[in-house]
């Protein structure tokens, strides 16, 4: 079967190696993980995961059904259906030739500078996971010092 | 009432219904121990060698009981001792609760004197697990323990405790037991279609799992093996899920098992699995497992289906329910292919070693049968004394089979016998050994001494390590690399002995009647040892070799080439 990018939400109890849990069941049975963004949600006892992950569907149904089985975790919803963002901070080459360039993308894509030095700019952006990597492969060639990006965050539609 | 968090420990092991504990006291369970020396009269303590050895009595007195097994280690050292007996009862989903000391919540974090992180050793060998940093959560965190292990898939919960946790003091109040668990429902939507698989097929074969056991569902799995006619295979782990002594039964699948099985699956038109998560052992190649036949698949845990083997029709649920609901609503079928099956001779082979000694296992172990009338317990060590003791006891109720069938465990049978024993004392209780399984665990001899624990430790010395000298002869170009133990000078009488347990040999086929019958009735009061001295080249067959299609077993290894 053909491996692809799925979008796991994982409501979790907020205990003490909740994370250890998850991330030992995704190493130990090799389950691959793409990103993983874990943060509280409108209830204080309750984090939500969200975990991109690449499998086939066989693998996929086996995922959810092994994330099921840990106590901590209160449900798993395969999205289909959702808005899905990430969030990249970026540092990249700002030489007197370059830092138009790179505002002029930055403007295009609604990037914000939130940071600037003598050599360089720090950029932060927000969007969908595809916007964001076309954003970097405009960037590269300027030079990406430093970059982090925050892993995908999703909420299904209504 | 105000109690310290020890009391609050008894107290609700009491409200479980617990009435027995194995363990070993250390720095940080003193004030455990010392509350179990005050509720000693209601509750027993059964102090092993090592406390691998009370994990073991714990697994072994949970699988003979159907209870929660319990075991109390210290911190550090004491906890990871404690490893391979959880990892053991994990892969057998075996329902116990651990209670490690850990050091005082001011010094943990701090590498202190006996300090480990349990909860993240044990993660991935337990079903879930706890670290109690506030008495007020003490006695509910043990109470959804025993219900997390009991629930669902059962399986080891563990709650490590730091001293300070046990030394303080707070309210408590008995109360029943608390269902916070969640709880596998019933998915009934494909009842219909199994229904309909059923129907329609002409060969149907059953291959029941230790799930059977744990749902307690041998009476309906009879009257459904009856209602489908079909004949009925066991997995290791299921071995007393149906009696063996039955015509349908037609003996063990997979690497070990009979080559009618074998015939069975590949013959077959409609494989039905229940309480089993297909193993490795059992499947072989999965792409051609059963390859002619559809399969049901029945399991409390919905991670087991298409893991190993692709099903088109799964029904999660309690097996006794689901098995229930289905007898409900067959019709009495009657397959021609079952009695081919059950009648047939599809040539099982005889298993013979070289050498001048004429006793073998399965003899003894037939003897064994006979003289129990098939109704022991009996324990196993992992290899060669664990296959024949599946193969050649006739094992006719449930919880009468006791063996690591998951991990693989060599060591965990005497532990496990002891602790079946403490839970069934109107049992016979066996252990079959092998002299290598035997030796890595011997120190739970003094256990059953100490504690009068009147079982038979059945030693097949054939002075290997024989199955992986099986493997090596057959894969390795017989180099007998590690395996052979002649360097090893036991007297298993004067060790036996210097236990305070009498020993015996058998070394001759006319020995084998007297000594069992001598043996057990030693056992009715207490343990006592018997050395058998077998040939170290008698393989276990039929084999099938890991990985390779279940089809034409060998039934033959040729021991001069």
């Amino acid at each position: 079967m053909n491996e692809q990018e799925y979008v796991l939400s994982v409501k979790v109890s907020n205990n003490n190696g909740v994370l250890p849990r998850v991330g030992g069941l995704f190493s130990r049975r090799g389950y691959s993980i793409k990103s993983l963004n874990a943060a509280e949600t409108e209830e204080p006892d309750i984090s939500r995961l969200t975990i991109v992950v690449s499998s086939d569907l066989r693998v996929l149904e086996q995922i959810k059904n092994q994330l099921m089985k840990l106590y901590d975790v209160h449900e798993v919803k395969i999205l289909t259906d959702a808005v899905t963002r990430e969030h990249i901070l970026i540092r990249a080459g700002n030489s007197a030739e370059d830092r138009h360039k790179i505002i002029e993308i930055a403007n295009l894509y609604r990037a914000k500078p939130v940071d600037i030095s003598a050599n360089s700019i720090m950029l932060e952006l927000t969007g969908e996971p595809a916007k964001i990597d076309s954003f970097l492969n405009l960037l590269k060639p300027f030079g990406i010092i430093k970059m982090v990006r925050s892993g995908i965050t999703a909420l299904e539609r209504d | 009432m105000i109690l310290s968090g020890s009391d609050i420990i008894v107290e609700c092991l009491l409200e479980q219904g617990v009435n027995t504990v194995f363990g070993y006291p250390g720095g940080a369970v003193l004030n455990i121990y010392d509350s179990l020396y005050k509720y000693s009269d209601k509750l027993r303590h059964i102090i092993t060698s090592h406390e691998q050895g009370a994990c073991h009595a714990a697994d072994g007195f949970a699988r003979a009981t159907g209870k929660t097994g319990v075991v109390i280690a210290t911190s550090g050292p004491g906890a990871t001792n404690l490893t391979t007996g959880l990892a053991t009862a994990n892969m057998d989903s075996v329902p116990l609760v651990a209670i490690t000391g850990n050091v005082s919540t001011d010094l943990l974090g701090l590498d202190s004197f006996q300090e480990v992180d349990i909860t993240g050793v044990t993660i991935p060998i337990t079903k879930h697990n706890f670290i109690v940093k506030n008495i007020a959560e003490l006695a509910d965190t043990l109470r959804l323990a025993f219900d997390i292990a009991n629930s669902g898939r059962k399986g080891p919960v563990l709650v490590d405790i730091p001293k300070d946790i046990t030394a303080a003091t707070y309210e408590y109040s008995p109360a029943e037991s608390i269902n916070k668990a969640g709880r596998e429902t019933y998915d009934s939507s494909n009842i219909d279609y199994a229904l309909e698989l059923i129907e329609k097929s002409e060969k149907p074969y059953i291959y029941a799992g230790g799930g059977i056991i744990s749902a307690n569902a041998e009476e309906e799995l009879k009257t459904f093996a009856e209602l489908c006619d079909a004949p009925v295979s066991c997995s290791l782990m299921g071995q007393g899920a149906y009696d063996q002594t039955d015509r349908r039964y037609i003996g063990m699948l997979g690497m070990h098992g009979t080559v009618k099985a074998a015939a069975a699956l590949n013959s077959c038109d409609l494989f039905i699995g229940m309480g089993t998560r297909f193993s490795d052992r059992v499947i072989g190649d999965a792409k051609v497992f059963g390859k002619n036949a559809k399969f049901i698949h029945i399991d409390i845990d919905p991670a087991e289906f298409n893991k190993n083997v692709e099903v088109g029709c799964t029904i999660k649920g309690d097996i006794k329910e689901v098995l229930k609901n289905l007898c409900g609503k067959i019709s009495q079928k009657k397959c021609g292919w079952t009695d081919e099956i059950i009648n047939g001779d599809f040539g099982e082979p005889v298993q013979k070693g070289t050498s001048e000694l004429p006793v073998t296992p399965q003899a003894v172990i037939e003897t064994l049968d006979k003289l129990t009338n098939g109704q022991a317990v009996v324990a196993t060590e992992v290899g060669q004394n664990q296959m024949w003791a599946a193969q050649y006891y006739k094992f006719k109720e449930p919880r009468s089979f006791i063996s690591s069938g998951g991990l693989g465990t060599m060591g965990f049978g005497l532990g496990a016998a002891i602790g079946a024993k403490v839970g069934r004392p109107d049992k016979t209780v066996v252990n079959i050994a092998g002299d290598g399984s035997f030796a890595m665990n011997l120190n739970e001899l003094i256990t059953a001494s100490s504690h009068n624990i009147p079982i038979i430790e059945l030693v097949l010395n054939n002075k290997v390590l024989g199955m992986v000298r099986q493997w090596q002869r057959l894969f390795y170009n017989k180099h007998f690399s590690q395996t052979t133990l002649d360097a090893r000078h036991i007297d298993y009488v004067k060790l036996g002995e210097s236990f305070g347990i009498q020993t015996f040999v058998i070394e001759k086929c006319e020995d084998i009647e007297p000594v069992l019958k001598k043996a057990l009735d030693i056992s009715k009061s207490a343990p006592v040892m018997i050395e058998v001295r077998i040939d170290r080249d008698i393989n276990v067959l039929p084999m099938i070799p890991a990985g390779k299609p279940v089809v034409n077993p060998i039934t033959e290894i040729d021991l001069e080439a």
